[in-house]
């Protein structure tokens, strides 16, 4: 719009109050997370009375911290680069190729992205059991158990992003490749990939930070052996007291990884988001 | 929607001919048959391994979720529920009655989580216009502000909600604080804004500082299409801002609109983090959503015949809406295979 003075002045107050609903969470998390426990509890202080590091040092006694982030590192990355990697060939196969039931398995991965897990979580507990049952082989608890249930939501995902991606890379690139002899594997793997390396990275990103915040099929599938963050920080909050301090210490320790990931990687997140997902 | 994933096809399709082998290129000239041949299986191998997971892990426990609503599985045969007996329309009779409490309980979860979904949506939609109409227009410290904004979208649900909770909380959280005891709005009473009545805005609240930054994201790759000459005759036609933003800016982002509504819409129609880390295993009876209210029956009452039976009812309400989701999502002249 034209920058007229009354759009200035208007914009000023909006982006002020937006600042603000944005800030005062983050602010409330941060400074709580430098308070001793006696300042917690009680009337809440806006400006800490006594800035302490010691909740960011007592996090990893109260309750097995790295253990639950060992957990929830190893089933995001895994279940991320497993997505990915699928995901890479059959996005490439829509965008590119035509077959026969091509419009069918693309309206599957479509309709299923849009499913919540609990339609997911009981059926998937029951195959657990019977595959139990049969073989012996033990899934619920285990980490394998948790990464083929996340690749439920991060797999269709990133079938759809990439296919977005691949299909806005112009046609000549691989078909210059091809010319030369490479075939259509080879310009997939020479050509395409280090084009899209950044969109393959954004969608990695985003299927982590969705992994990474998952609840629903942590809080039926994991025990304690095999807890993941999400539902590790609740510990924090089973005594009588809620160590308010400590779990927003480990709120921003926890939420360190994947922010500084986003920023990284933001302007291609919001590239691809805005091509292939809703479009 | 220029280059959406299958709108490729036919222009593929066509592309073939140009790889054909080019005069003076031996190498080539003798390799399209082998590469037509090829090509047929190709597209399967590509897909097998998504197709084969699609089926497992999708398809599969759709279909098993839909054999559950028909079969009595109580917590005494959830280890051998193949053998569970069949028990025909049993489970929706027993549920979804409108004159049991259950299943009053059911439809009124079904309307409250029509309502949080409009609540929500619509004030995310709001927040993220505002943000995306003035982040639109060039100043200094444009680019740093889009990245904080965004920060409520990139922290793991958890960790907002959790942020949310303390706030919310009845004795020591900052809403009292500001609200009790800056403004002395309540009089001496510090309300619960976690249990009874509030819960619902509370968690209206929390749900919405999450989503807003989608919107604006979406919204904000939309108007970066409106060229700003449009606002520049406009203006010197004497449009005023608000008249300016009717006319040019929503017309301009509508297309975008419908499915970032229909996403936000499906999201939150499905909501169960934010509940979940907010309230526990089991929400306010004022705040129940669906998500939760079946999670509860499945796994907090083992009920599973009766979480079975809403779960099928969802999945239809799901499929009719993802069909007009789809329509929105793919162009109509993709229809071939």
């Amino acid at each position: 719009m034209i920058e007229t003075r009354n759009f200035r002045i208007l914009r000023n107050v909006v982006l002020t109050i937006l600042s603000l609903w944005v800030a005062v969470p983050l602010f409330v998390v941060v400074s709580t997370s430098l308070k001793p426990l006696k300042d917690v509890s009680g009337l809440f202080q806006w400006i800490p009375r006594e800035i302490t590091a010691s909740p960011y040092l007592d996090i990893w006694s109260t309750v097995p911290l790295a253990k639950y982030f060992q957990n929830s590192l190893i089933i995001t990355v895994c279940a991320t680069a497993c997505s990915v990697t699928v995901a890479v060939l059959a996005a490439y196969a829509i965008a590119r190729l035509q077959f026969k039931g091509k419009r069918a398995f693309s309206l599957t991965v479509l309709s299923t992205q849009m499913f919540p897990g609990i339609l997911f979580l009981l059926p998937l507990y029951l195959i657990f059991t019977q595959i139990r049952n049969m073989t012996g082989l033990q899934l619920q608890g285990s980490y394998l158990g948790l990464i083929i249930t996340y690749m439920t939501f991060t797999l269709p995902f990133a079938i759809w992003m990439l296919s977005g991606y691949f299909a806005s890379i112009p046609k000549e690139l691989e078909e210059a490749s091809m010319i030369d002899g490479t075939g259509r594997m080879g310009a997939l793997f020479r050509v395409i990939l280090p084009v899209a390396k950044p969109g393959i990275i954004a969608v990695a990103v985003y299927s982590f930070i969705s992994a990474w915040g998952e609840v629903l099929f942590a809080s039926v599938l994991t025990n304690e052996a095999t807890k993941t963050l999400s539902l590790g920080l609740k510990a924090y909050a089973s005594e009588s007291d809620v160590f308010w301090n400590q779990l927003m210490a480990a709120s921003v320790v926890v939420s360190l990884p994947v922010l500084i990931g986003f920023i990284l990687v933001q302007k291609h997140l919001v590239a691809g988001l805005s091509s292939g997902a809703v479009k | 929607m220029s280059h959406s994933a299958l709108d490729s096809g036919p222009a593929a399709a066509g592309s073939t001919a140009a790889v054909d082998p080019e005069p003076g290129k031996p190498r080539a000239a003798s390799t399209p048959p082998v590469r037509k041949r090829r090509r047929s299986f190709l597209p399967y191998g590509l897909i097998l391994p998504a197709a084969i997971l699609e089926l497992l892990i999708h398809i599969g426990p759709m279909l098993l979720g839909i054999w559950i609503a028909f079969i009595s599985l109580t917590q005494l045969n959830l280890t051998n529920w193949l053998n569970a007996p069949f028990v025909g329309l049993q489970n929706f009779i027993n549920g979804l009655n409108p004159d049991s409490t259950i299943g009053q309980a059911f439809f009124s979860t079904v309307g409250r989580t029509l309502g949080y979904t409009i609540l929500v949506v619509g004030f995310s939609w709001m927040l993220g216009m505002a943000g995306a109409v003035f982040l639109s227009s060039n100043f200094k410290g444009r680019a740093l502000l889009r990245t904080f904004f965004l920060v409520p979208y990139a922290l793991p649900a958890y960790v907002g909600t959790i942020a949310w909770a303390f706030m919310f909380n009845q004795r020591d959280g900052a809403v009292n604080q500001i609200l009790v005891d800056t403004l002395h709005l309540f009089g001496d009473e510090r309300p619960f804004w976690l249990l009874g009545g509030n819960s619902f805005g509370a968690m209206v609240i929390v749900n919405v500082w999450q989503l807003w930054p989608f919107a604006f994201l979406m919204l904000m790759a939309a108007l970066q299409n409106v060229p700003t000459d449009v606002y520049e005759a406009a203006a010197i036609d004497g449009a005023t801002l608000w008249q300016q933003f009717r006319r040019i800016t929503l017309p301009m982002v509508r297309p975008a609109n419908g499915v970032l509504l229909m996403v936000m819409s499906l999201w939150t129609f499905n909501q169960f983090n934010v509940p979940f880390v907010l309230f526990g295993a089991t929400s306010p009876k004022e705040a129940t959503l669906i998500s939760p209210l079946i999670y509860q029956n499945s796994f907090g009452s083992w009920n599973f015949g009766l979480g079975g039976a809403m779960s099928v009812l969802l999945l239809i309400a799901l499929f009719i809406a993802s069909v007009f989701y789809i329509r929105m999502v793919l162009p109509k002249g993709a229809d071939n295979d």
